[in-house]
Parts: C-alpha cells; sequence; structure tokens
C-alpha cells in the first residue's frame, strides 16, 4: 500500500512539474463575452478559432464566459492569477476593462478582438475591414433583387453599423447605379441590439415599400429581419458568422467577420513567441471578412454571380477599387 | 395618390402587430390598477412569459402549449408580487422594480443553462409559432377596389393573438364594469375600507386582479416570442411595458380609451419606422435620431397637452390594513 502512494504520489509531482513547464512557456486565457461561446455569432467564431488552435496544437486555452458586466475585469485578473500569459478579450464591450489590466500587468501580453483606439504596450488589438465584406454582399444584393430596391437595417446607430451600411451601399451601387437602398437604424441605444420585433417590423416596412432582399447588421435584433423576410418570400442577408443555416432558401449569404482568425492568429503568434502588440486591421485581402457560400445558399447564387463578386473581391484586394471607409470621415460619399 | 394610400394601409397594419402587446399589458396593467396594486413589473411578467413561450414551444413543438406556460409563468410573478404587496404590505413600486430585474436576470441564465446559446431560444420554426391567418373570401374580395385591399391588409392575414388581444378589450370593459366582480374590483381600489366592511376579502379580490393581470401579460409575452417573433432574445420586450402603463394612464385607467392610446403608440412606432430617411415635402429627409424619438415627443406633447386630468384610483399604492 505504502509502495502504491508513493508510486502514485511520484506520478503527481512528475505530472505537476510538467504543467509548470508548460505554464511557464505559454498559457493562454480567452473571456469570451455576454453572449457566450455559443451565440452562434460573434463569441462562436471566437471559440471556432480556438478550437482549432487546440486541436492543432495540443494546448488548452483557459475560458471564462462573462455574463454581466461586472464580471469581465474580475475574470481577466482572475486569469492573470491562475498564470495566465496571454488573455485574449472578445468584443469592444471588454475595452475598459482590458485596458486596466494590461497597464496592471505589463509582463504578461494581452489581445482583443473589435477594437483599435487602445494605447497599450502590450496589448494587440484587431479590427476589422467589414465595410469590404459589406460591399460585396452589397453586390449579391443588387445582383439577386428584381425590384431594384434593397434594404439595410442598422442595430444601434452608431458609426461601425453605419459603416457597414456605407459599404452595402457601395457594392449595390456598383452594380446597378439606379438601385434604391432603404436605410433603417433600429434605435440609439443598446435595447436596439435585442428586440427583434421591431426588426421584423422594419424588414416587413420596407419589403412594403419595394426592397426583396434586406441586410441586417443588427445583434439579436437582426434575427427578426431574417424571420420577416423568410415569411415574406424575399432574401435577408445575414452577418459577422455565417447566418445562412438561419433560414435555408431565404438568407442570401452571410457578411463573415472571420474573428476566428483572429483568435487563432493570437494563440499561434503568441505560442511561437512571435507576438508583436499594436493595431492590425483585417480586410479582405487578409482573409478577415469575406462571404458565405454553402449548401444552404448555393442554389441563390448563380455562377454569374459568383464570377462578379469573387472579381470584385480581388480587386479590392489588388487595391484597383477602394472601398469607402465610413468611420474614416463620418461620411457616405455614396449616399 | 394611390400608392400613398396604400402605403397608409400598410402602416395601419403594422399598427395592430405593434400595438397588440401594448393593449394586452395596458389590460392586465388596468385589472391590477384599479384594484390598487400598482403594476409596473407588466414589463418583467411579459419578458418571463416571452422565454418561457419560446422555450416550451420550441421543446414541445407546439405554440398553444407555449402560451399556456407563459400565462403560468407570468402568473407565478404576479403572484409573487401580489404576496410582497398584499400579503406583506410591502412597496408596490420596488416589488415591481424587484420583478423586472429578475426577470431579467432569470431568462438570461435559465436559456444559457437550456439552450447554450448565449440566452436565446433556438429559433423557431412555422409550425412552433402562431402564423397569420388568411380569412375568408380574400381574394374573391381583392378585385374590389378599396374595400378588397383593406380586409386583405387590416382586417386578415394578423396571428391569432393579434385578434385575441382586440376581443380581450371589450371583454375586459364587461367585466369591468357589468359584473359584480367587476364593480367590487373597482371599489377594493377606490374605498378598500367599503368592500371590507361589505364582507368581502380586500386580499382575495386583489389577488385576483394581479392574477389576472398575469395571465394577460403571460398572452403578451408570448405574442412577442411565438406570434411577432420566432424565438426569445434576451430583452426582448424592450421597454413595451413601460409604454403600456403610460397607455394606462393615457386611458385614464379605462379598457376602451386605453385601446385607443395603445393604438396611437402603435401607429406613431409605424410611422417612425417607415419615414426614415424618406424625403418628406417641404422638410427634406429627417435625421434618423428624429424620427426613433417621435412617438415619445407625441407622447409628451399628448400627455401634456391633450389627456387631461387623470385620477388615478384612489387606493392606489396604499396597502390595506383593517
Amino acid at each position: 500500500m505504502k509502495k502504491l502512494m508513493k508510486l502514485a504520489l511520484a506520478g503527481t509531482v512528475a505530472l505537476a512539474t510538467s504543467a509548470a513547464a508548460w505554464a511557464e512557456d505559454f498559457k493562454p486565457a480567452v473571456i469570451y463575452d455576454m453572449g457566450g461561446k455559443f451565440d452562434k455569432s460573434f463569441n462562436e467564431g471566437v471559440f471556432n478559432g480556438i478550437k482549432r488552435f487546440t486541436d492543432e496544437t495540443g494546448i488548452e486555452v483557459m475560458e471564462f464566459e462573462v455574463t454581466n458586466e461586472a464580471q469581465r475585469e474580475q475574470a481577466m485578473q482572475r486569469m492573470v492569477q491562475r498564470g495566465a500569459t496571454l488573455v485574449l478579450g472578445v468584443g469592444f464591450a471588454q475595452a475598459d476593462a482590458i485596458d486596466k489590466v494590461a497597464g496592471e500587468n505589463p509582463d504578461k501580453d494581452f489581445a482583443i478582438i473589435d477594437v483599435s483606439w487602445l494605447d497599450k504596450p502590450n496589448l494587440r488589438q484587431y479590427a476589422f475591414k467589414e465595410h469590404e465584406g459589406s460591399y460585396l454582399v452589397g453586390m449579391a444584393a443588387a445582383l439577386a433583387s428584381k425590384t431594384g430596391t434593397v434594404g439595410f437595417v442598422g442595430g444601434m446607430d452608431i458609426p461601425l453599423i453605419r459603416a457597414f451600411a456605407c459599404g452595402y451601399v457601395q457594392g449595390a451601387k456598383a452594380v446597378n447605379g439606379d438601385v434604391q437602398i432603404l436605410q433603417n437604424m433600429t434605435g440609439t441605444t443598446p435595447a436596439a441590439w435585442n428586440d427583434p420585433g421591431k426588426g421584423a417590423e422594419l424588414t416587413q416596412s420596407q419589403i412594403d415599400r419595394g426592397a426583396d432582399v434586406v441586410y441586417q447588421a443588427a445583434g439579436g435584433t437582426g434575427i427578426g429581419v431574417i424571420r420577416a423576410a423568410a415569411d415574406a418570400g424575399k432574401f435577408s442577408i445575414g452577418v459577422d458568422s455565417n447566418q445562412n443555416h438561419l433560414a435555408p432558401g431565404s438568407v442570401l449569404t452571410s457578411m463573415l467577420k472571420r474573428v476566428d482568425v483572429a483568435a487563432y492568429q493570437t494563440m499561434k503568434d503568441a505560442m511561437s513567441g512571435k507576438f508583436d502588440t499594436g493595431v492590425r486591421t483585417l480586410g479582405l485581402a487578409e482573409g478577415g471578412v469575406g462571404w458565405a457560400l454553402d449548401e444552404n445558399n448555393k442554389d441563390l447564387i448563380t455562377d454569374d454571380m459568383k464570377a462578379k463578386i469573387d472579381a470584385a473581391s480581388a480587386e479590392i484586394v489588388a487595391g484597383k477599387v477602394a472601398v469607402h471607409d465610413y468611420r474614416s470621415d463620418n461620411t457616405c460619399p455614396a449616399g | 395618390m394611390a400608392e400613398f394610400a396604400y402605403q397608409f394601409l400598410l402602416t395601419l397594419d403594422a399598427t395592430f402587430r405593434l400595438a397588440t402587446p401594448l393593449i394586452l399589458c395596458a389590460m392586465a396593467g388596468i385589472f391590477s390598477e384599479r384594484s390598487g396594486i400598482i403594476d409596473i413589473s407588466l414589463e418583467g411578467k411579459m419578458l418571463m412569459g416571452a422565454f418561457v413561450a419560446a422555450a416550451v414551444a420550441s421543446m414541445s413543438g407546439s405554440p398553444w402549449l407555449g402560451v399556456l406556460a407563459a400565462m403560468f409563468a407570468s402568473v407565478i410573478l404576479a403572484v409573487v408580487h401580489g404576496f410582497a404587496c398584499i400579503t406583506h404590505k410591502g412597496n408596490q413600486v420596488v416589488s415591481g422594480l424587484a420583478i423586472n430585474i429578475l426577470a431579467s436576470g432569470l431568462t438570461v441564465t435559465i436559456g444559457i443553462a437550456l439552450f447554450r446559446q448565449g440566452g436565446q431560444t433556438p429559433p423557431l420554426g412555422g409550425t412552433e409559432r402562431f402564423r397569420p391567418i388568411e380569412w375568408w373570401l380574400v381574394d374573391t374580395l381583392d378585385s374590389v377596389p378599396l374595400l378588397g385591399s383593406i380586409y386583405r391588409e387590416l382586417i386578415s392575414g394578423h396571428n391569432i393573438l393579434v385578434y385575441i388581444a382586440l376581443i380581450l378589450v371589450p371583454l375586459s370593459a364587461f367585466l369591468l364594469y357589468k359584473t359584480r366582480f367587476g364593480l367590487r374590483l373597482r371599489a377594493v381600489g377606490e374605498v378598500p375600507k367599503a368592500v371590507d366592511c361589505a364582507g368581502i376579502s380586500v386580499s382575495f379580490l386583489r389577488y385576483r386582479a394581479v392574477i389576472l393581470a398575469g395571465l394577460l401579460c403571460g398572452i403578451a409575452g408570448a405574442y412577442l416570442s411565438i406570434g411577432q417573433g420566432a424565438g426569445f432574445v434576451k430583452e426582448m420586450s424592450a421597454g413595451k411595458g413601460y409604454i403600456a402603463l403610460a397607455a394606462v394612464i393615457f386611458g385614464k385607467w379605462r379598457p376602451v380609451p386605453a385601446l385607443y392610446a395603445c393604438l396611437l403608440f402603435g401607429f406613431l412606432e409605424a410611422m417612425s419606422a417607415r419615414l426614415q430617411g424618406v424625403d418628406l415635402p417641404l422638410i427634406g429627409e429627417a435625421p434618423t435620431q428624429l424620427m426613433l424619438a417621435l412617438p415619445y415627443i407625441m407622447v409628451v406633447l399628448l400627455l401634456a397637452g391633450f389627456i387631461g386630468k387623470a385620477s388615478p384610483p384612489a387606493a392606489i399604492g396604499q396597502p390595506y390594513s383593517k
């Protein structure tokens, strides 16, 4: 019995030392935001990137799902206390928390997605060129529209969402200069992200005015947009993650924001010691945004549409077409 | 002109869709407040109803089970409210606020535990929610000018809960004004002492009133998640309970005027959705923010200018002790 105990003890010690060796090298953590890692959208995108990293390298990533606002900073500090060498924050709502915790722990690495305005020497920030992805789905909308009228439903009226709208308008106008674009914002408070009833109503009002494709960038409100378009037999366009499966046959395509790429890249760079800080902007050229084509919408996208969108995508990557970013001067030249 | 008339018709159609949860909640508020219990927990009860309806409809596949479960859950919250303010004579506003906060947190927490989708329920399919009902003769009447389109757009093609809400208004008025229960309910909100002296239990009457309010809020919640919408999203009631409460005051605690107030709010919201980014004669394109604020500006103007003196039930907010 004693012998067995000794053996077990030795085993534990051996395990502990090997774990400690890992900890010294690299111990990543991720803080998912409200919504949780299976939200079928933003957080789940990050989760997919983390999962890919874990599958490839075998390194487990510590994780925490924030369920109320006060937990963000707490969770980050707890991760640092538990020995995390890299903490990845998800979403702009965590900006203040990560700014503070990164300042207090200058010897640790931090990264955050969807933030570009912070300034800490140990913080990497990811921003996306949503306007480029929106341009492509704007083309898809104008190409698929039979009425020559397409719609956009935004969530909260902030520059980020205006940038989605502006890219969309530019894309639609590039295909058809006469296209009519109806734009609605759901509200001016954060409640605008979670009002599917109003989203459906706005969509219905756009359909009543002739729109037959409606693009939404509105979080939970967007679910109402997709549902209303499906009920009316019209098209909608998903956002952030691939939402084509939410109403197969009615969701024309989705504007993809590849947060999984950002999460994977962060983990990979930090592991191999190539973690550099500053702002990284992911656009079409970097594979950071794109549009979704899968078995749910392959019958909706004709070869001609695909060819035109791919061609435009190549031109944007090559720098021959510049998509205006609303956030650069707070105006949208295309109207 | 014909195009304008048609758009106006569609706006009226949207008015009914948007006003339905307000109407149901306003009736709930009238029952509760007429009995002397302030009810700012309309919002929380509706939110809980919305969540439970979507969760049950998603698991069972039946929207009717969803509505029943929503009414049940909402009644539980109503009874908690009643327990705090009737039995324990607590502050009714505080209790109502507590219920709103409870519902806001509980729905998301249970949602995450059950479905692991960030507090949402899975999107509901066609048979799991109430679909628009096409009335008889829609296609035959279509050829009749004007009346045909009014029939098709305005009267036909809503889901069952819209019609239920509209029927409940005269029913509520009947219950309040033409039945013995209604008379006692109104009396208990004005002079509870008199009711007590007549040998009728004040507490029991008030409990029945808040339970009625719970039932109605449950239907309103179900409408949000399985009638108008297709699934629960956190905080999806988005302040409608408070607007309904304003409609109660607006309608001076009477069902039919409250119905008009709800329809007015619904109409203003439908308008604000349709006028965003539209070129208006004389003004040009109005800013989004103005259009979004329009319903609230109108409410303030109307409340300040047109409603006249709103006198609440005399005993409202006062716990009754013998």
